[in-house]
């Protein structure tokens, strides 16, 4: 048996995972986390975490499973860790994940550090993703078995200290399955909404909040031949693929859609041009976190380079002198935007992260 | 759990358990039925228990029974005080839009307040307090005398909630009463640990709660005399001399009256053994964490503070991990406040008392009450060196991130 922290955000899956973990003989303590300075100024309702409403509905299953509960205020720890890192990315034009961060800050390091401080052994979770022991005792990071819930990306970033403190009792569950599971146990999130977006933009205009927290930084829309399209209030307005909402006016002489090739921070130049332009066949990334040891020389793999998105077969490479980390895709990839992490795989399991500093095209289209 | 496995209850400011004598007379009155406004015999009889309940607690108040309105609880007697005196006074001349109000005041009286400054354009004068949580006499004086004429109400607790702090209440009347200005005092905490005297103090309204003083939740007065009419907040079959109306709570008032009645008869002989028991927890306290520090106002007695609440900050803590930590252990306390979300928020009391964020947070409460035993006290001093200890190191680990 285990003293844990359950991390309850009021959503479906963080209760059935406190569920568990009692199920399985652990002394859970539930907690909510407070994010917000002023709750009602993150979303509210069901889709976000971190409402009072959500408090509410993390209290109540905690009452259902018997289990103490507590909010633990981590605003100001959030503040500084994620929200103020996510305006700061977009504002030198690179375009952060908050989840990964959150989880790599706040979830797995300032509450498991209080839980491992204030006596417990660890933290449970409702994440998507499969722990398990590798040949040298050490805990591997596979992911999850329902592959539309997959979370080991933004897990991606957990070391083995953090790994071998971390409980995801979902991994081997599908969605419907942990629905169904929530309704038989009497939690009433058991239809909840799954939550989407980012939890502390209110409304879900990225752009919008980006505009209150930087001012207008006026910029222009150019071709690839430089020649201006249009002029835009703020480059962090756009992201690297983007297609949808450049209202160019005009369009392109090959009547081709255009998408956001490159973002230029300090003239707040935006380029688009042809998908093929999108092209990446190489990466380079800064900042790597390894679940485990460090891969030894190359390592033929797959890496994801998005939330959901596809994996791509590559090679992976730990410069040691630099403490980079080259990727080679054998696959393309479009519109991958330096800011993103790069999650590296060896079949299902996790092998490290890294944030993408630079991508390359090997050919032109 | 604790060593005994039992609940250590060190809570009583926030509610403290029903004397059984109460939850008899309040089990037997629903059983029966009667509405205490029908004409018939049940109603009656309905009407009888609630006469008679208010006549008792009239006495153990200093009041006359015309002088008790009873309503839900604490906070819808200090809405009806403050709202109430400041919409009626108002109305007799424009000229009244000021509110003297002290910077302790709980919630209760807080929010009605920045209600009304907000909504109803009332002005506000804040007195400030001192580290001791007793506010400043002299600047409460100067801002009622700068221009009385304009002065609505003025409102200051009987005793803090959060370091149960007792407040010059003399003085206040006496500053008020020489301009003619209506006085609400929230005797809340107070009542039950001190004397309350409510013609002898010369207060126009005081608002007073059972489950404070053993009696059920759901159930409060706002004591007020005869001839200050305040504008009700509830309208309908004019019940409670028409400032409250809704169908009488006749089992609710009768364990109220039947609890105070307890709690007055007992007060001197239970104070006395409360205090000890504070004192042994203090001291205990001390030993155990050489530099907690006991705030508020050190000297006991009626014009000092409550006899039962030790109000204590364990420097390098976070109040709510120790909090997380005796309760795992079965130890109930408190941190002093809470929000909608539960989030602890540094308390307006403290802070206005000159304490920082940090010491504010870093805060409990411990409230004792009439079942409170040396027992209880001592399982608190056994688990608090642990606790203490475990709560210091998650601090460290907080400021080094």
């Amino acid at each position: 048996m285990s003293r844990l922290i359950a991390a309850m955000s009021g959503g479906v899956d963080s209760a059935v995972a406190a569920a568990r973990a009692v199920d399985a003989g652990h002394d859970v303590t539930g907690v909510h986390l407070a994010l917000s300075r002023n709750p009602r100024s993150y979303r509210s309702g069901a889709r976000g975490c971190c409402s009072i409403e959500d408090a509410g509905d993390a209290r109540r299953a905690a009452d259902v499973l018997g289990i103490p509960f507590y909010v633990w205020d981590m605003s100001d720890e959030f503040a500084d860790a994620v929200v103020d890192d996510f305006v700061a990315e977009y504002e030198a034009g690179r375009t952060p994940n908050p989840c990964l961060r959150c989880n790599e800050k706040i979830k797995f390091a300032a509450v498991l550090d209080r839980a491992l401080a204030l006596g417990f052994d660890g933290v449970v979770t409702g994440h998507y993703a499969q722990l398990r022991e590798g040949a040298s005792g050490e805990v591997e990071m596979h992911r999850a078995i329902d592959a539309g819930k997959d979370q080991s990306y933004v897990l991606g970033v957990l070391t083995q200290e953090q790994l071998a403190h971390s409980h995801f009792p979902l991994g081997d569950t599908d969605k419907p399955a942990v629905r169904a599971e929530a309704e038989r146990r009497g939690l009433t999130v058991a239809h909840k909404p799954d939550s989407h977006d980012i939890c502390f933009v209110a409304d879900g205009d990225n752009a919008g909040w980006l505009r209150d927290k930087l001012g207008p930084r006026p910029g222009t829309v150019v071709d690839e031949d430089g020649e201006v399209l249009r002029e835009h209030d703020g480059a962090y307005a756009f992201t690297i693929g983007q297609r949808r909402g450049l209202r160019l006016g005009v369009p392109a002489d090959d009547g081709k859609p255009r998408f956001v090739l490159d973002i230029e921070p300090v003239s707040g130049t935006v380029t688009v041009g042809p998908r093929e332009q999108l092209r990446v066949d190489a990466l380079e990334c800064i900042r790597p976190l390894w679940a485990g040891a460090a891969p030894d020389g190359r390592l033929e793999g797959t890496v994801q380079l998005r939330a959901h998105g596809d994996e791509h077969v590559a090679v992976v490479e730990l410069v040691e002198a630099t403490g980079t980390v080259q990727v080679e895709l054998r696959d393309p990839a479009f519109g991958i935007a330096p800011g993103q992490a790069c999650v590296i795989y060896d079949g299902t399991r996790v092998v490290g992260s890294a944030t993408i500093a630079r991508t390359r095209r090997l050919t032109t289209a | 759990m604790n060593d005994s496995g039992t609940t250590v209850y060190l809570d009583h400011a926030a509610t403290t358990p029903m004397w059984p004598e109460a939850i008899a007379v309040m089990t037997e009155e629903l059983g029966r039925i009667g509405n205490a406004s029908s004409l018939h015999t049940s109603g009656r009889a309905a009407r009888r228990t609630v006469e008679e309940s208010r006549e008792v607690i009239a006495e153990c108040l200093g009041a006359r029974p015309s002088e008790v309105v009873f309503c839900s609880g604490g906070t819808e007697a200090n809405n009806l005080a403050i709202k109430g005196l400041f919409w009626s006074r108002r109305a007799a001349d424009p000229a009244r839009d000021r509110i003297v109000f002290s910077a302790i005041e709980h919630h209760a009286l807080l929010d009605p307040v920045t209600w009304l400054a907000t909504h109803e354009g009332a002005r506000i004068d804040t007195t400030p307090v001192c580290r001791e949580g007793r506010i400043v006499i002299d600047a409460l004086r100067e801002a009622v005398d700068r221009d009385p004429a304009s002065v609505a109400a003025v409102t200051t607790m009987w005793a803090n909630n959060e370091l149960g702090t007792i407040q010059p209440i003399d003085e206040v009347v006496a500053i008020a009463q020489a301009h003619g200005i209506p006085v609400h005092s929230d005797a809340v905490q107070a009542a039950g640990y001190v004397p309350l005297d409510f013609a002898a103090s010369g207060l126009d309204a005081m608002t007073v709660t059972a489950h404070k003083l053993g009696g059920p939740v759901g159930i409060g007065a706002l004591v007020i005399k005869r001839e200050i009419e305040p504008t009700p907040l509830m309208h309908g079959g004019g019940q409670e001399r028409d400032l409250r109306s809704g169908t009488i709570g006749v089992p609710l008032i009768a364990a109220f009256a039947t609890a105070l009645q307890i709690t007055v008869r007992r007060q001197a002989q239970d104070v006395e053994r409360i205090e000890r028991l504070r004192q042994r927890l203090v001291d205990g306290v001390r030993r155990v964490v050489p530099d907690a520090i006991v705030n508020g106002d050190p000297e006991p007695g009626p014009d000092h503070r409550l006899p039962n609440i030790a109000h204590i900050t364990f420097p390098g803590c976070e109040g709510d991990a120790m909090l997380m930590l005796l309760d795992a252990q079965g130890i109930e306390c408190s941190t002093g406040s809470a929000c909608a979300a539960g989030v602890p928020q540094p308390s307006h009391v403290l802070l206005a008392m000159g304490y920082d964020d940090v010491a504010a947070r870093g805060s409990l409460r411990f409230s004792l009450g009439h079942s409170s035993t040396e027992a209880d006290v001592d399982a608190l001093i056994a688990a608090l060196p642990g606790v203490h200890a475990r709560a210091r190191a998650a601090s460290l680990v907080r400021d080094a991130s």
